[in-house]
């Protein structure tokens, strides 16, 4: 059992939690995921790692809520067990050797990309965070990203907050203007990591996604994850979860995330019905 | 009786199996076990005991069973191996134990493994456990993953008084007995859980959810956390695909992640949260145990179902019986059939698998019949779900972050054959981890040899 030692709503529908997993936190890098089950009859989820603390023995995760298994998560509280926490499982974010790099996150995408800005940060790479939502209810970590990066570009897709655009266009900009990065970091919806591959490679920018595809085991026994990346097939999980932005094969990998999005659908209104009925 | 055959055993009707998860074989009751250990000749030099990649002392358990002291026969089972109920469901006893019987030369062998499984689950039902280790050693053995190896490892090195831990990566232990094999052959409440329980009870210790090369490494456990030896059994989990067009469609599974889903997650039981997109009509491409597994479970799952092999029947590697039991319940073979292609909708799922037909040349120097594509054959599978069954072959997660283990050209750990001494000192690999995909058994004879090896190195170092 893992406990959940504190539990932070930082939107209506993105969740944090500190989870008590000592043997995750003494290996965890930026880049980095977990595997969680809420109980027993649960399913495997897999979440990237947000941060971690070796000393106090914690992880942090960020979650949004989108299917029948986060919505019962953000229904625990602080105190509660998790039936399982597995990890860090995947390969680290490669921070080595790189003097200034660009770092676009979308939406939950951006918890994500936090650490990763962080450990830049930490090792005195410029870094410049672009991060960006539908609107200013949905921000998340601006204090984080301002306090932990060279520059900060908050777009939001109405203009309720930092800028009116989509993060594209702030990476457009910047590159124009004349920054020269090293690497760009892209973590979030499949589209956008796809736009923003599209934008450096027409500029030569070397780039890499953070892939999130469907996972199980996470441990590489079942391929569910699988990838075509510069027309190999790969498994995320193993080799992953971040490749060379424009070698993937975005097209098919959004295809292979709706696989069941019909089961994750109905299995959403299950658990809402039986979690209202609680309630009254 | 007619001493020539075996007593029939009894299993669920086909019509009714098929459409449910219970366990096929019903096994013997104490009268029927009684009667067919009747037949054994209780050979002087038994030649089955040469067959069992564990040696167990067959005719001296059978003697139990036919004095009616099943728990007895139990008692000698478990002197041998740690999972009785599950070698006696799971085992290819025709290739093994059962080939060699005596009365098999003329007529049926004696049914070894259904009275092995008669009584394993005899002594489940009336609650009796093996013997407990009473000497303590006071020294730690690490052993990584919790399948068939390293579950035998495990017991073995505890009745000899070590300190025993066994690292799983996943939720539950028992690594293919529990992902793999499907409840409708080995039943997981009551066998597996069973089994694994009487391992702990042993004091053997199974942490769950740790990953070794990630959580922590073999060089970490040896160094800082004071484990004297190391055996890995972290068998062969990575699936293989063909590598043909359309294979990353939506609807086609590695055979891993379609057992993983249903048999470890219970995706069967709507009580449980995994999905499974299990198919209307699906091609299992393969002829292994794990092929057969895979189609009977899709059956099971609602769907019409085919089995497409690149050879012929003769030449399936997957034991008869479940050939038999998968025929039975209406799987449709299609045999000298190669997959060419999988055909993709405008959505990215699967339509359909395009095949062509294969003819089998004279054995080369290997002995095998080498398949070949006959000239414009190629016709088109309607299919919304493929399958693939390929084999598997072993993670090299562990492997690679730990000194000086090594591989070969295959990626399994270079181990001795008789001990499991890989190259790096302390440390002992047996099972798929070693020989690439084989059975359970093998498995638990490598573990079994591979314990027998560390108390000696270990021994030898005091």
């Amino acid at each position: 059992m893992y406990k959940i030692l504190k539990k932070k709503i930082l939107n209506p529908t993105v969740t944090l939690m500190e989870i008590d997993a000592p043997l995750v936190a003494k290996k965890a890098q930026p880049g980095q995921f977990i595997i969680l089950r809420t109980d027993e009859n649960g399913e495997r989820v897999p979440l990237t790692i947000a941060d971690y603390n070796r000393e106090k023995g914690t992880v942090t995760i960020i979650f949004q809520i989108v299917g029948a298994t986060t919505e019962a998560l953000n229904h625990m509280e602080a105190g509660d067990d998790l039936h399982d926490f597995v990890g860090p499982l995947g390969q680290a974010t490669h921070t080595e050797g790189k003097k200034k790099v660009a770092v676009v996150g979308g939406g939950v995408g951006c918890a994500i990309a936090y650490p990763v800005v962080k450990k830049f940060h930490e090792q005195g790479t410029e870094v410049h965070a672009i991060v960006g939502f539908r609107n200013k209810d949905l921000v998340i970590l601006e204090e984080e990203f301002k306090d932990n990066s060279s520059k900060l570009f908050l777009m939001s897709d109405d203009g309720s907050c930092g800028e009116k655009g989509l993060v594209t266009d702030a990476l457009k900009r910047l590159i124009e203007s004349g920054e020269k990065y090293d690497e760009v970091i892209t973590i979030g919806p499949l589209i956008m990591m796809k736009f923003v591959s599209k934008l450096t490679k027409e500029y030569g920018i070397k780039t890499v996604a953070s892939m999130n595809p469907v996972m199980i085991d996470g441990t590489g026994m079942c391929g569910g994850c699988r990838l075509t990346v510069g027309g190999k097939t790969k498994f995320a999980c193993v080799d992953g979860p971040e490749f060379d932005a424009h070698e993937i094969d975005f097209d098919e990998a959004m295809e292979r995330s709706t696989m069941y999005r019909t089961f994750e659908r109905n299995a959403h209104e299950e658990t809402c019905n039986l979690l209202v009925k609680e309630v009254r | 009786m007619d001493v020539l055959k075996k007593v029939p055993v009894r299993e669920q009707d086909p019509q009714v199996r098929a459409h449910n998860f219970e366990e096929v074989c019903l096994g013997y009751d104490e009268k029927e076990a009684k009667l067919e250990a009747s037949r054994c000749l209780k050979c002087m030099n038994a030649r089955c005991i040469a067959g069992c990649p564990v040696n167990i002392d067959i005719p001296g358990f059978i003697r139990e069973i036919e004095k009616g002291n099943p728990e007895g026969a139990y008692k000698v089972l478990s002197n041998y191996t740690a999972l009785p109920a599950v070698c006696g469901r799971v085992c290819p006893q025709e290739t093994q134990c059962e080939e060699r019987c005596i009365r098999g030369i003329k007529g049926e062998p004696v049914s070894i493994g259904k009275l092995e499984r008669f009584a394993a689950d005899w002594a489940r039902e009336n609650n009796i456990k093996p013997d407990l280790p009473t000497e303590k050693k006071n020294m730690k053995v690490a052993v990584i993953g919790s399948g068939p190896a390293s579950l035998t490892c495990a017991g073995d090195l505890a009745k000899l008084g070590y300190e025993v831990t066994i690292f799983e990566a996943l939720h539950e232990p028992g690594g293919v007995l529990v992902y793999g094999i499907p409840e409708f052959r080995l039943p997981k409440e009551t066998v597996v859980k069973t089994e694994i329980e009487n391992v702990k009870a042993l004091g053997v210790k199974i942490e769950t959810n740790v990953v070794i090369g990630k959580s922590i490494t073999i060089d970490e456990l040896m160094e800082e956390e004071g484990y004297r030896a190391v055996f890995i059994g972290s068998g062969a989990g990575l699936p293989k695909f063909m590598g043909i067009p359309g294979e990353n469609a939506n609807g086609v599974f590695s055979a891993n992640e379609y057992l993983t889903r249903n048999n470890l997650m219970k995706a069967f039981d709507a009580s449980y949260d995994t999905p499974i997109a299990a198919g209307q009509t699906v091609a299992v491409v393969g002829g292994g145990n794990v092929a057969m597994d895979a189609a009977r479970t899709a059956l099971r799952l609602g769907a019409k179902v085919y089995i497409v092999y690149r050879r012929s029947e003769e030449e399936l590697p997957a034991r008869v019986e479940e050939v038999h039991h998968a025929k039975e319940e209406g799987i449709i073979f299609k045999f000298l059939t190669n997959p060419t292609e999988i055909l993709v909708d405008d959505n990215g799922w699967v339509k359909g698998m395009k095949c062509e037909e294969m003819e089998l040349l004279e054995p080369d120097a290997s002995g095998r019949r080498r398949p070949v594509p006959r000239k414009d054959s190629e016709f088109e599978l309607p299919v919304d779900t493929v399958i693939m069954s390929l084999g598997t072959s072993p993670n090299p997660m562990i492997s690679s972050t730990t000194k000086g283990l090594d591989l070969n050209k295959y990626n399994c750990i270079i181990a001795d054959e008789e001990t499991g001494q890989t190259t790096k000192e302390g440390v002992f690999a047996g099972g798929d981890a070693v020989i690439g995909a084989a059975t359970v058994i093998l498995a638990m004879g490598a573990g079994k040899k591979a314990a027998i090896a560390i108390d000696k190195y270990l021994t030898d170092r005091q």
